[in-house]
């Protein structure tokens, strides 16, 4: 028996794969989403909040991509950019090598892209049968009844639910867990290539929340799936993906391999970021609060370095350059700090600046 | 000493619904004077129905309590109901998950903690707004006496999760009840509010009941751990003996489902099953259903609180 390992062995073989393992699943260039407030605020001057800055990055095939940030950083609206379920103002998103809406229409690019949302029980319809919420996608894109039927009775098997006791139930029948397989169910009634999790498994209780980690693992290696996987959940994100990109008002901090980019973190709000999460040790709680101040609001972000009004390490050049994303010293992963190739180090966890 | 809080059996079961539902069943508990206790448990088992009991918040149409409520000296369950509303605010306060709803969007800040404090005490409005700056100061608001007329939705979460502790704070309660104070909020703001809470409570000698289902939450701050399963605690300790040794099965695979102690892409333990339906709970232990311990005593007998070790306690017939 011969022995290879590429990326994904089932992307390799998917009859829609085109440039290889290789090529990336999804290449975002130069993505931008600003949102203009609809009235005028106090002073007159419409206040434009600057979502997405900005950003690019690619999506390996069969690899799991996290997402983590503060709320306010653009998670939300860079996988709703991915989905086109709103425009992007600029920016180019190609899917495997086709530009989506020119090369590849929208409508086969959402059938190969699909997405679970935080929310179980509000993007459920709340009068379909969790057969016809599962069966309704592939009909409206012109399966037969019968078999669209079939399908999602397999789908239900897959995600752990008996199709003989849940396909005629609703929504409102079933527990949040429940409700969230039933959702991962019908993301994957178009046996799509891509699955963006958007805080998929954040609503749940713990010992639910390991059951649907377990089924995602194992449903990436039954259908061969890539994985946008969005959370602010530390260390869920820190289990679950192989690389992770890191947000910070609506443009990345850093972006690397995963393990590394946990153990080793180079931009200072990655440090402060990973040092905020609760310390699991009741011998050693968390003394002092790595970062102080609230994140700041995306309407007027600082001129610069996004973060350098809270960065204990910012100096003169940080508010007047915006830095670029530049390879860390140890090459397995990218950040946007001007300071990173000091030879002073910076400290772990940063040091908060008292205020009083 | 005497406990500052002592509950002896406590009942709810909310009547409203076609089923009778039993949210709390027989819940017993002891919080020291200027202690932290936790109770950690996941949704529905019962952890904000037992919070809420304590102020007596469960409308009275729809809901029956039984059981004894101590809370410095004052029967909580024998009190008029016109008496309880001198005890809110005075002696016990609570701050609640959702700071940008618990707070009245028309009033500004300044407004709604002058008010409590002229309810309780009879003070000059110009003495109340002082009190008001100082505790903005206290929580660490930035530039406080502008704060004070800001209006909750001008605030961020934080800001506002500060200004409802400050709220709850105004009348110098010997009590703090928090309803997950900090599951709204990112986690970089979540341990700058633990942390203040953990000081707050050191430096005014508060006790806390703080309900959380995270357990790096309840590590953070609590001193003693109360885990709930359908409306009973299985196991109570101090935060040591509850995360280094749980005994409790339910405690055990809680513990054990952690993503954060599994490697990259090792599968997690979990507890199969979900939480059981408080309309219709199972005979005998609750968590017999799911628990992978269990025999047909199991399913009989209800358990009661074991000792284990000094203070460490867990309902489990097996052990």
């Amino acid at each position: 028996m011969t022995h290879f390992e590429p990326i994904s062995p089932l992307s390799v073989l998917d009859p829609r794969d085109r440039g290889g393992p290789v090529q990336p699943l999804l290449t975002i260039q130069g993505l931008k989403k600003y949102f203009h407030s609809a009235g005028n605020s106090w002073f007159g001057a419409q206040s434009v909040v600057r979502a997405v800055d900005d950003i690019s990055f690619v999506i390996h095939k069969g690899e799991t991509l996290g997402v983590v940030g503060e709320s306010g950083c653009g998670k939300s609206t860079t996988a709703r950019l991915l989905m086109h379920l709103i425009k992007p103002d600029q920016g180019e998103i190609i899917f495997d090598g086709e530009k989506v809406g020119i090369d590849i229409p929208l409508t086969e690019f959402r059938r190969q892209v699909q997405m679970v949302f935080q929310d179980s029980y509000a993007s459920l319809n709340p009068r379909l049968t969790i057969e016809d919420t599962i069966s309704f996608g592939p009909r409206i894109h012109g399966m037969y009844e019968s078999k669209a039927r079939l399908i999602s009775h397999d789908l239900l098997a897959r995600v752990g639910l008996d199709p003989s006791r849940f396909a005629g139930r609703y929504p409102h029948e079933l527990s949040g867990g429940q409700r969230q397989r039933i959702n991962i169910a019908r993301a994957l009634a178009f046996n799509p290539r891509l699955l963006i999790l958007d805080e998929a498994v954040s609503a749940l209780d713990k010992s639910v929340e390991a059951q649907v980690l377990n089924l995602l693992q194992d449903l990436k290696e039954d259908f061969g799936l890539t994985y946008l996987f969005i959370s602010h959940d530390l260390n869920v994100v820190r289990y679950m993906v192989d690389r992770v990109m890191v947000m910070y008002l609506g443009s990345i901090a850093e972006i690397g391999d995963g393990e590394t980019v946990f153990s080793t973190p180079v931009h200072p709000y990655t440090k402060a970021l990973l040092a905020s999460m609760p310390s699991m040790d009741p011998d050693q709680p968390t003394r002092e609060a790595p970062l102080s101040g609230d994140p700041p609001n995306p309407i007027n972000p600082p001129s610069g370095c996004r973060f350098h009004p809270r960065c204990i390490m910012a100096e003169a050049a940080c508010s007047q350059k915006r830095p670029a994303l530049e390879t860390t010293r140890h090459k397995k992963s990218m950040a946007a700090c001007l300071l990173q190739n000091r030879d002073t180090p910076i400290p772990f966890p940063p040091i908060k600046v008292s205020g009083q | 000493m005497r406990p500052i809080i002592e509950i002896e059996n406590l009942h709810v079961t909310f009547t409203g619904r076609d089923k009778p539902v039993a949210a709390v069943n027989d819940v017993s508990l002891q919080v020291e004077q200027g202690s932290v206790l936790v109770l950690l448990g996941e949704s529905g088992s019962g952890k904000s129905v037992t919070l809420r009991s304590l102020l007596r918040l469960h409308p009275e149409k729809s809901s029956t309590v039984t059981g004894r409520i101590v809370v410095d000296g004052h029967d909580i369950m024998a009190l008029d109901k016109s008496e309880m509303p001198a005890l809110r605010g005075k002696t016990i306060s609570m701050i609640f998950q959702e700071p940008m709803l618990a707070l009245d969007p028309v009033y500004t800040l300044g407004q709604q903690i002058i008010e409590t404090i002229l309810c309780h005490e009879h003070v000059s409005p110009q003495q109340a707004r002082k009190r008001a700056l100082e505790l903005f100061e206290r929580v660490q608001i930035p530039s406080p006496e502008r704060r004070l007329d800001a209006y909750p939705n001008e605030m961020s979460g934080g800001m506002c999760q500060r200004a409802m502790i400050a709220l709850a704070l105004a009348c110098n309660p010997r009590i703090l009840l928090a309803d997950e104070p900090t599951t709204a909020l990112d986690a970089t703001v979540q341990i700058q509010i633990l942390l203040l809470l953990k000081q707050l409570q050191t430096e005014l000698g508060l006790s806390i009941i703080l309900v959380t289902h995270d357990i790096g939450v309840a590590v953070e701050i609590a001193d003693r751990i109360a885990v709930m399963y359908a409306g009973r605690i299985v196991e109570t300790g101090t935060v040591k003996q509850v995360i280094n040794n749980p005994c409790h099965p339910y405690t055990k695979g809680l513990l054990s489902s952690r993503v954060e102690r599994a490697g990259k892409g090792e599968r997690l333990t979990t507890i199969s099953g979900s939480p059981p339906d408080l309309a219709s709970l199972p005979q005998g232990c609750a968590f017999a259903p799911r628990c992978p311990l269990a025999n047909a005593d199991c399913r009989k007998t209800t358990p009661v609180l074991k000792m284990i070790d000094q203070g460490h306690h867990a309902a489990c017939l097996q052990l």
